[in-house]
């Protein structure tokens, strides 16, 4: 749910660092003209939601205006006092992290010595994932080690989440400790 | 960061070591911009003259791998000088405290090393008590025995000369960098240290990071706006992730994981052993229990020491590269992989992509097909016939395609709000993790197994359907009172009987009552000096600036009205200012302990001498692998890191590879590059690998701009195109010329712009308390490739 309002001063600031942001990004366009384009064929009546960028640790603000179930547009949010509205090259593309014909929709399978992927539904995926852990799990927990109740298992590992939510990286972390996993690492290591 | 962002602004002097915010924080420089424009100073110490060095009033070399050399010479130039701040040091640190007499330090080890072992026994390492327990201290500083004369000792051989032979830095440069920098010591004026992986990823890392602290507490800049010691965090949610214990040591808010050994047997064993007598973590027990409470519900009862059994507890190290060993060697069968792409990001990664055909089966979830999940393919030189391991890649939502916050590296708490439905199929993770916990107590809840017991008494309340309630996640990461049903104000509530429950306690408070979560606050208006109180939420507490009572003297008074940040008011009887206090609200100055501003420490004071693996002190060694001897000692490397023998950590010599080698990130990719090399326009701007190289090093070998080369190491070799530039320089290392070359790591093989990795170059070592690995210095050898 979008919990933004725009006050009068917020979105005539908006207007003026969304020519800006173009001017930057979208070269060779007259900054005029594609200001107006922006005003009448993009970003008009399209619904604007704040983020925060997926890239560094800055945590700018970024607002992404999207329309037609599609984002058309992002820009840096001038209310954010972290970046007053400017971004780096990073943050000014987030779009094509929507966009980009790269983006993977389908969940693919890939079996042992194949040489290809298999789209398979999610629900085949959730069932045989939970399938192959819990048979791994249960073929190497050890409740009990020299003495000591230990309740782990020392052959499933997971790696990453940095650029997961909070709330995911807590489910994250429940869950594997849930299970007994020690292995459990991310990029803050490396 | 101690501090914050925006925070930048307020400081007299920023020292930059080991980052480079120009190119990898970008938006974080129009902060120190704006403090040049109010005449404060930018140092910029780099191997590279980088963006940063470009935009800095200083700049000076050092060779990678030599920061405690470098910072050495800069505390003892500060002593020397008397540049530091001496009532801050004698009231606020721990240079009066008194050392026992069998604490030693000769030839590069402190006493209590056992070599068979490479690790300390540190009993030598402690203070003279008085009977009360509290250590023996010396205010004017001046017995033989105080921190402060041992340190004196200590850093007395890191003169001028010594150093620069070993960093490179030409003598001016580096007289400039002290002097600049040290001029924060005066009151009213405060300086920052902003670093990133170029400080940790040594075998040093940790080590690097306390000379920070300690040049900062000499120089009296923690606590002080425009002060402290700033990490830089290089990803969206580091800072979270770390703080929900994405770890293997780490339970949420930095608790340690307890392990298999007879001190932590029991929960009241690992309260007993875990839990200092003084300070805030004396409170330990009331956050582990109310996590254990939050994690199993109805079935933590104080009969069962709250499911405490529960917990996984381990007997060594499990941190990356022992995980990647452990999975080299077979004994891993099933690894999930949540945005993350070692193939491409992991030490020595040749050898972390052969340990994933190890796997029986590996679940990848990510926005993109990443060279991680593809590790099987034909293109990464592997034969597909011959790789058995089973891969599930499932499609992830983007951050904006999905509800949820993340932590920046000033520890705001920020909420991202759903812009629009995930991308086709993909699905946030949240909702992934939901449902395969799901599943699997769906098979599990029929048995009573070793195994199941511990899994299904895991507490699992987030909504029936396939996406969990976000809110009740929030709320019981938060944590409720369990008497009445309500949430918590602030983690000064917790309990350790069960009556509270706390996913992760530095949160608590972000979520005090129904319908009002922090993380959306978005009232941008300037609280006082750039601290924005109603903006996001910052843990702990919502404090912006950490350490902050030490902003004022032992009269609660600031020590400058430049640098005010809270101050005691004795009509109110409370701090008050523009910050929320670090401190106990109501303690005044002259309260027991109401001059002890780092609350989270034993003793209350800032530790100049703190013990970790490797000693009290910071200690020059040389990279594991290094172009030159070490002059401060007869040890060469880090006397307490773990040694991998064998082919999955091969180390090159000098006389094979004589160049130093760095790598390091550009604007326009991110990390492994999956999340911009998969994007046009990123990809457009920066579209190949290159290595950059001194134009000396290119005449040498012969190497001209834009040639192809190849780079080799003791791992392995890659091709890039070569950039021939001023920005690196020889080094002159004692006496001889010693070159150095750097180049970015986000390539690899998928996406629009790929090019050979990095990291296949890089060695399987890492640091002897964190174990992150040394991606920063390492030895090589280049030749033009035809
Ligand atoms: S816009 Fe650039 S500086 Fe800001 S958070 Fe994103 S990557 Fe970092």
């Amino acid at each position: 749910m979008v919990e933004i309002n725009l006050n009068r001063r917020q979105f005539l600031k908006l207007s003026g660092a969304t020519a800006a942001t173009l001017a930057v990004v979208e070269l060779g366009f007259n900054e005029k003209e594609a200001y107006a384009k922006s005003k009448e064929l993009k970003i008009a009546r399209a619904t604007v939601t704040p983020t925060i960028c997926c890239f560094c640790g800055v945590g700018c603000g970024i607002l992404v205006h999207t329309k037609d179930n599609t984002v058309v547009y992002t820009e840096g949010d001038p209310d954010s006092p972290v970046n007053e509205g400017t971004l780096c090259s990073k943050g000014t593309t987030i779009r094509q992290v929507y966009t980009s014909e790269k983006r993977l929709t389908k969940p693919l399978y890939r079996a042992p010595g194949s040489d290809k992927w298999e789209e398979k539904d999610w629900e085949w995926m959730y069932k045989t994932i939970a399938q192959r852990t819990k048979e791994t799990r249960d073929k190497t927990f050890v409740e009990k080690e020299n003495g000591f109740t230990v309740n782990k298992t020392e052959a499933i590992a997971s790696l990453g989440g940095a650029a997961l939510d909070n709330e995911e990286t807590y489910l994250l972390a429940k869950m594997m400790r849930g299970l007994g996993v020690v292995y459990l690492e991310h990029q803050a290591r490396i | 960061m101690t501090n914050h962002w925006s925070d930048l602004q307020n400081t007299d002097c920023a020292l930059i070591m080991g980052g480079n915010p120009a190119e990898n924080h970008p938006i974080s420089f129009r902060w120190l911009t704006k403090a040049q424009e109010k005449g404060g100073k930018i140092v910029s110490v780099d191997p590279r003259f980088t963006r940063t060095s470009s935009k800095a009033d200083v700049y000076a070399q050092l060779r990678s791998g030599t920061d405690i050399a470098f910072m050495g010479g800069m505390i003892k130039y500060a002593i020397d000088n008397e540049l530091y701040h001496k009532d801050y040091v004698v009231n606020y640190t721990n240079a009066p405290f008194i050392l026992k007499e069998d604490y030693k330090f000769n030839d590069g080890l402190f006493s209590g090393y056992d070599e068979a072992t490479r690790k300390y026994d540190r009993t030598t390492w402690a203070f003279e008590t008085n009977e009360d327990g509290t250590p023996k201290q010396d205010k004017t500083l001046k017995h033989p025995r105080s921190v402060f004369q041992l340190m004196k000792q200590h850093y007395n051989r890191y003169d001028v000369d010594t150093v620069i032979s070993v960093t490179g830095t030409p003598k001016n440069d580096y007289l400039k960098v002290c002097e600049t920098f040290c001029a924060t010591g005066q009151v009213g004026k405060s300086g920052t240290i902003m670093y990133a992986m170029g400080t940790t990823q040594h075998t040093v890392g940790s080590q690097n990071v306390r000379a920070f602290g300690m040049i900062q507490l000499l120089l009296g800049n923690i606590g002080l706006p425009g002060g402290g010691i700033n990490a830089m965090r290089g990803e969206s949610n580091v800072q979270g992730s770390t703080d929900f214990a994405l770890l293997h040591h780490l339970l949420p808010g930095y608790v340690g994981t307890p392990t298999a050994k007879p001190q932590h047997a029991t929960l009241a064993d690992y309260n007993a052993n875990e839990t200092p007598a003084a300070g805030y973590w004396s409170n330990k027990p009331k956050f582990l229990v109310s996590m254990l409470k939050a994690w199993y519900g109805d079935n933590a009862t104080k009969a069962n020491d709250f499911a405490y059994d529960y917990l996984p507890k381990g007997n060594k190290n499990y941190s990356h590269i022992n995980l990647f060993k452990a999975m080299y060697e077979g004994k891993i069968e099933g690894t999930f992989l949540f945005g993350t792409n070692p193939v491409v990001g992991g030490p020595n990664a040749g050898k972390e992509k052969e340990a994933l055909s190890n796997l029986k089966w590996l679940v990848a979830v990510d926005l993109w097909e990443t060279e991680s999940a593809a590790f099987w393919q034909k293109e990464a030189g592997g034969n597909p016939a011959e790789i058995n391991t089973e891969v599930f890649l499932l499609p992830a939502a983007s951050s904006y395609e999905k509800d949820g916050s993340v932590s920046n590296s000033s520890r705001w708490m920020q909420y991202r709000w759903k812009a629009i439905e995930p991308k086709g199929d993909s699905l946030a993770d949240l909702e992934i993790i939901h449902v395969l916990v799901q599943k699997l107590k769906e098979l599990y809840k029929n048995e009573n197994t070793a195994a199941a017991r511990p899994f299904n008494a895991l507490s699992w309340n987030f909504g029936e359907g396939h996406h969990p309630d976000i809110d009740l996640v929030c709320k019981e990461i938060n944590g409720y009172d369990l008497k009445t049903g309500k949430l918590l104000p602030t983690f000064g509530a917790l309990m350790d009987d069960g009556t509270t429950s706390s996913g992760n306690w530095i949160y608590t408070g972000f979520y005090p009552e129904e319908g009002k979560n922090r993380a959306k606050n978005r009232d941008n208006v300037d609280t006082g000096g750039g601290n924005y109180l109603n903006w996001a939420f910052a843990w702990p507490a919502n404090r912006r600036i950490l350490y902050n009572r030490a902003s004022a003297d032992l009269n609660g008074k600031p020590w400058s009205k430049e640098k005010a940040v809270i101050w005691w008011d004795a009509a109110q009887a409370k701090w008050v200012g523009n910050d929320v206090p670090d401190f106990v609200p109501i303690k005044a100055p002259s309260d027991p302990g109401g001059n002890n501003p780092f609350i989270m420490l034993k003793d209350g004071v800032g530790g100049l001498f703190a013990p970790l693996n490797e000693g009290p002190f910071p200690e020059h060694y040389e990279p594991f692998e290094s172009p030159a001897s070490n002059v401060f000692s007869s040890q060469e490397l880090n006397p307490a890191v773990e040694i991998h023998e064998g082919d999955f950590n091969l180390k090159g010599d000098a006389s094979k590879y004589p160049i130093v080698a760095t790598t390091y990130r550009v604007t326009e990719h991110w990390q492994s590059g999956s999340m911009t090399r998969n994007q046009e326009w990123l990809s457009e701007l920066v579209g190949h690998m290159f290595i950059e190289l001194s134009e000396e090093l290119a005449k040498e070998k012969g190497i001209k701009n834009k040639d192809k080369v190849i780079v080799s190491t003791a791992r392995g070799e890659i091709t890039a195109y070569a950039m021939v530039t001023k920005r690196f320089k020889p080094f002159i290392i004692k006496g001889e010329k010693v070159h150095h070359i750097g180049m970015p790591w986000h390539f690899g093989y998928k996406g629009y712009a790929t090019g050979d990795t990095a990291n296949h170059l890089t060695p399987h070592i890492g640091d002897a308390n964190t174990t992150i690995p040394e991606y920063k210095a390492f030895l090589c050898n280049v030749r033009r490739a035809d």
